[in-house]
């Protein structure tokens, strides 16, 4: 399967991002610059974290205008799959693509710790090799991550079971201890209503190694593995 | 002279200003003596602590780049290099904290990447006031460690270690120092050297504009009384446009084409120009009118020293250099060719045509140096006089473990981005030092050390014992130590008394590393740092900053205890060494004490023996006994699994002395280490044969830790509440949550 990790001005996950997914099997991916016309032919595209053009004014507006983005939306149409981490997932929303906003984490910090989250949906193409209610020990790092929807996009977004994965404390329970960010509902992942396009917070490909997981967790791992079920 | 010619003397003294018309034999222009002072600052030209720092031992058998150039480059194995450099940005901070900590930042990520390599990691090394008392510290310190983040961040270099003092010397001068680790190809690397006349100087990155004007000139004096007004003298971070050129610049390596590169810093052109056509032995032409603006009316004068930030000046061949160009314009990084080597050497400054300067880049580089008088020592500078022990031991440790000087540093390390890259294998409030894996399979460790107290009250001594103690860490972690970098920070060096701390602490830094086998491969001074209202000067700060290898990563090792039923060893002998100790500023003592004094042959044994524990597989965490002595490193690594100890210190090797001093005397070449029960009796042995003192001490497991001497019971606390009081520090401080 060919991945295209699309590299913006500013995107600083993008290497760590192809070195995760090479390490899997059946996935062959590519370093992909913004503006090249071959983002179209990929298979799957991950927007990676960092900071896309600065992340002025906000973070991911700017990458969410920039040309590259209509190339984006029509893989999303078709039913590529997309995944948006971090900065990705922040480019996603202020495209449109995914609901809601991406606010200041409650703490007005910057914060870059591990976390543990929980696996609420399995139909979409990331986490498709996942159990209903699987923990993950994921790390998260990032100033903005705090979603917020109103009320009535909640609950739909609720119904349609459109989370994919949620904040919850070293016990597997929803807590505000265990919710970095303030996020609504300790949301740390969603989906568009087809399931192709996925975005979170938590960075899969810093946890894909053991030597370089505090707890040996590779369960970053376990969410790119998913994509490649999907090429067999 | 005009009066702008006049302005932009202010820096220079009478005596540079004698020399400069007596070697040119002419007046020289406003723009020369704008040049002349800029490169001749404390900042660029090292005049005053040259001659000291000649001492240094800088060479060994993997010190491919030594002192003096943007970076100093190890060689670590397999084709690869290692590079390092430590930069401060104390009087930009104290002015403006989070544009002055970020563009410190910006500084030193440019200096790993002109030498041709990759920046792996951030190290920040930071000191202010006390925080508990002062909202002016607050502020500083929240604002520093968020320009930092914000910087660090963003142009994706995670910031792995560092170390953080507060000290009421620091109130109105903090001091912010970042050090930067790169690593690339040896067959890359690149030199600061324009050495081929007709090649061409292209600047890239940011334009030049009036922010910065005079930085080094700032950064070589003391802080006015009216600082706020020099927020101008402060440059402007842009880290996605350095993010752009760190990514750009990287790419263009690849291309073979750069010939040469430097950074602009301090000094700006003057500084850039004059150092790579003096280290080349060549000449520079250049024409002010090609220089890519920020803002229309800027004078040549102030084009040839603005410190705008983001800019990298590149040595291309005139014809070979399209690649390069063509990845630049990819990432639409600005960029323009200013002007050529020429084989004269002289720099050479058109302002549309017209010579505005014409110097000798020797002449420039080599700035005249001044002889400064060292103050005699005081007769006496450390009594090993000891305290009463207070009456309940358990108390003092958990005031100690709860003060900012030794609680955790959480609240600092969480606003990093310490992941980015991949590489980080223990991270922070893991172990003594960082760990960071490299390409060629082997793993670098890192840290950096003060001690502003012991050095303040015993120079040579303190000194010595912050390369001590950053070895120690990073031999810890199970990594053999191979070069340091120093940061020397210290008042105002006409001050005889402050010249002779400085000069005190060179030959401590420069006799401990020769004694212990470890190059200096580069450093910075900074001098001027003083109390803007008190008129007092910092207490000395010298910072070293250790890295080691590790080849194996079976030797990866971290510090806190891992399983019950495990027993503790205690390595080295603990002395009546209380001087500047966190022990004696917490009671208050007021009378004197001896500083630690770090022997290099005892440590170059003990770090050996702990290596050879670590090797083979004796040891399950090792960590070392520093700041708040043995009774704080037992209690810290207790924390992290909520595993508690039984300890009995009647065995600890020691000289004669009271409880308290045992638990918090900060002797140096002491370690707690655990291992498993079986494998005590080999480790003890390995230590025996080594000749290095060694005692067990406890057993580890259960909710609490038990401290007794000879069956009297010193300490008994809840590992919790322990935890508690560790991670409580620097948010109560601030009036935060822990």
């Amino acid at each position: 399967m060919n991945i295209g990790v699309i590299r913006f001005p500013g995107s600083n996950c993008d290497l760590d991002v192809v070195s995760a997914l090479s390490a899997t099997k059946c996935l062959a991916p590519k370093l992909v610059w913004h503006e090249s016309p071959d983002i179209e032919n990929f298979d799957a595209v991950v927007l990676p974290g960092g900071f896309s053009f600065g992340d002025y004014l906000r973070a991911g507006a700017i990458a969410a205008r920039s040309p590259s983005i209509a190339r984006i939306k029509r893989l999303a149409e078709r039913g590529t799959p997309v995944l948006g981490i971090c900065n990705g997932f922040q480019i996603l929303v202020e495209a449109g693509l995914l609901p809601g906003s991406l606010l200041r984490n409650s703490g007005l910090k910057f914060v870059c710790r591990w976390v543990t989250v929980k696996v609420e949906n399995t139909h979409t193409p990331l986490t498709r090799s996942l159990k209903m209610g699987q923990l993950l020990r994921l790390p998260i790092a990032h100033n903005e991550g705090r979603l917020f929807l109103p009320d009535e996009e909640l609950a739909s977004l609720r119904k349609q079971r459109r989370v994919v994965l949620r904040y919850v404390d070293d016990s597997g329970k929803l807590s505000a201890s265990g919710n970095p960010n303030g996020s609504r509902e300790s949301i740390a992942g969603i989906c568009n209503e087809d399931g192709n396009v996925v975005g979170m917070m938590p960075h899969p490909e810093r946890a894909a190694d053991p030597i370089i997981s505090p707890d040996g967790s590779t369960d970053g791992m376990a969410i790119f593995r998913s994509l490649a079920t999907l090429s067999l | 002279m005009t009066e702008s010619a006049q302005l932009a003397v202010l820096g220079l003294t009478a005596e540079e200003v004698e020399y400069a018309r007596r070697f040119l034999r002419r007046e020289p222009t406003e723009v020369e003596w704008a040049i002349m002072d800029a490169e001749w600052s404390e900042h660029c030209s090292y005049k005053s602590s040259k001659r000291l720092l000649r001492s240094l031992p800088t060479t060994g058998k993997n010190v491919l780049v030594g002192p003096g150039y943007d970076a100093g480059v190890i060689d670590i194995g397999g084709g690869f290099v290692a590079s390092m450099h430590i930069e401060s940005h104390n009087h930009p901070s104290a002015v403006d904290p989070y544009g002055g900590s970020a563009t410190g930042i910006g500084g030193v990520l440019r200096d790993i990447l002109s030498i041709g390599t990759r920046p792996i990691a951030l190290v920040d090394v930071l000191r202010f006031g006390n925080i508990t008392e002062s909202a002016h510290s607050q502020w500083l310190f929240r604002n520093v460690v968020r320009g930092i983040a914000d910087y660090g961040n963003c142009v994706g270099v995670p910031t792995v270690a560092g170390e953080v003092e507060f000290d009421e010397s620091f109130e109105r001068n903090c001091l912010v120092d970042v050090a930067c680790l790169g690593v690339g190809r040896k067959k890359d690397l690149i030199l600061a050297e324009a050495k081929e006349s007709g090649d061409i100087i292209v600047i890239a990155g940011g334009s030049t504009g009036r922010d910065g004007i005079r930085g080094a000139t700032f950064a070589s004096r003391n802080l006015a009384k009216n600082a706020d007004s020099e927020r101008s003298s402060v440059q402007v971070p842009d880290p996605f446009m350095k993010k752009l050129l760190l990514d750009s610049i990287l790419e263009a390596l690849e291309t073979g084409e750069i010939k040469g590169m430097k950074d602009l810093g301090g000094g700006g052109l003057s500084s850039a120009l004059s150092e790579i056509a003096s280290k080349g032995g060549t000449g520079i032409e250049i024409e002010l009118r090609l220089l890519s603006l920020r803002e229309p009316d800027i004078t040549p004068a102030e084009m040839m020293i603005s410190e705008s930030q983001e800019r990298m000046l590149l040595v291309l061949d005139e014809v070979k250099c399209k690649r390069t160009l063509k990845i630049l314009r990819k990432y639409e990084v600005p960029y323009a060719t200013i002007g050529k080597v020429t084989d004269d050497g002289l720099l050479t400054v058109k302002n549309g045509g017209e010579v505005v300067a014409s110097l000798p880049a020797g002449f420039l580089a080599e700035a005249p140096l001044v002889d400064r008088r060292e103050g005699t020592l005081p007769a006496k500078c450390g009594v090993a006089v000891e305290a009463h022990a207070p009456r309940d031991l358990s108390r003092t440790l958990l005031d100690m473990l709860s003060s900012i000087n030794i609680g955790s540093r959480r609240w600092i390390y969480e606003q990093y981005d310490h992941e980015v890259g991949i590489r980080t294998v223990l991270k922070p409030g893991r172990a003594d030092s960082a760990v960071l894996r490299l390409p060629n399979g082997k793993f670098m460790s890192v840290k950096a050390d003060g001690n502003s107290r012991a050095t303040g009250l015993d120079p040579y001594n303190g000194a010595a014992g912050c390369v001590a103690e950053a070895c120690r860490n990073v031999v810890a972690v199970g990594a053999e130590p191979i070069a340091v970098i120093d940061h020397l920070q210290f008042g105002d060096p006409g001050d005889p008394a402050v010249y002779r701390d400085f000069a005190e602490a060179v030959r401590g830094i420069g006799d401990y590393c020769r004694g212990i086998g470890l190059p200096i491969v580069g450093g910075k001074v900074s001098f001027y740092n003083q109390d803007e209202l008190t008129i007092k000067p910092i207490k000395p700060s010298p910072v070293a900053l250790v890295a080691g290898l590790i080849e194996s990563r079976e030797h990866i090792t971290g510090q806190n205890l891992k399983s019950d039923e495990d027993e503790i060893l205690l390595i080295g002998k603990t002395r009546l060494e209380l001087g500047g100790s966190e022990y004696y500023d917490r009671i208050r003592w007021g009378g004197p004490g001896k500083v630690p004094v770090a022997d290099p042959e005892t440590d170059r044994r003990t770090n050996l023996a702990i290596l050879g524990l670590i090797k083979g597989g004796l040891a399950r965490s090792v960590h070392d006994c520093s700041k708040g002595g043995l009774g704080v490193a037992i209690a810290e690594i207790c924390i992290p699994a909520r595993i508690g100890a039984r300890i009995e210190l009647k065995n600890a090797p020691r000289e004669a002395m009271n409880a308290a001093s045992l638990l918090f005397a900060e002797t140096h070449g002491r370690f707690v280490v655990s291992v498993r029960p079986e494998a005590a009796k080999d480790a003890r042995k390995l230590l025996d044969r080594a000749k290095v003192p060694n005692a067990w001490v406890g057993t580890t497991g259960g909710p609490t830790l038990v401290m007794s001497l000879g069956g009297k019971r010193l300490v008994r606390l809840d590992v919790e509440e322990i935890a508690k009081a560790w991670e409580s520090g620097i948010p109560h401080a601030l009036g935060e949550a822990a």
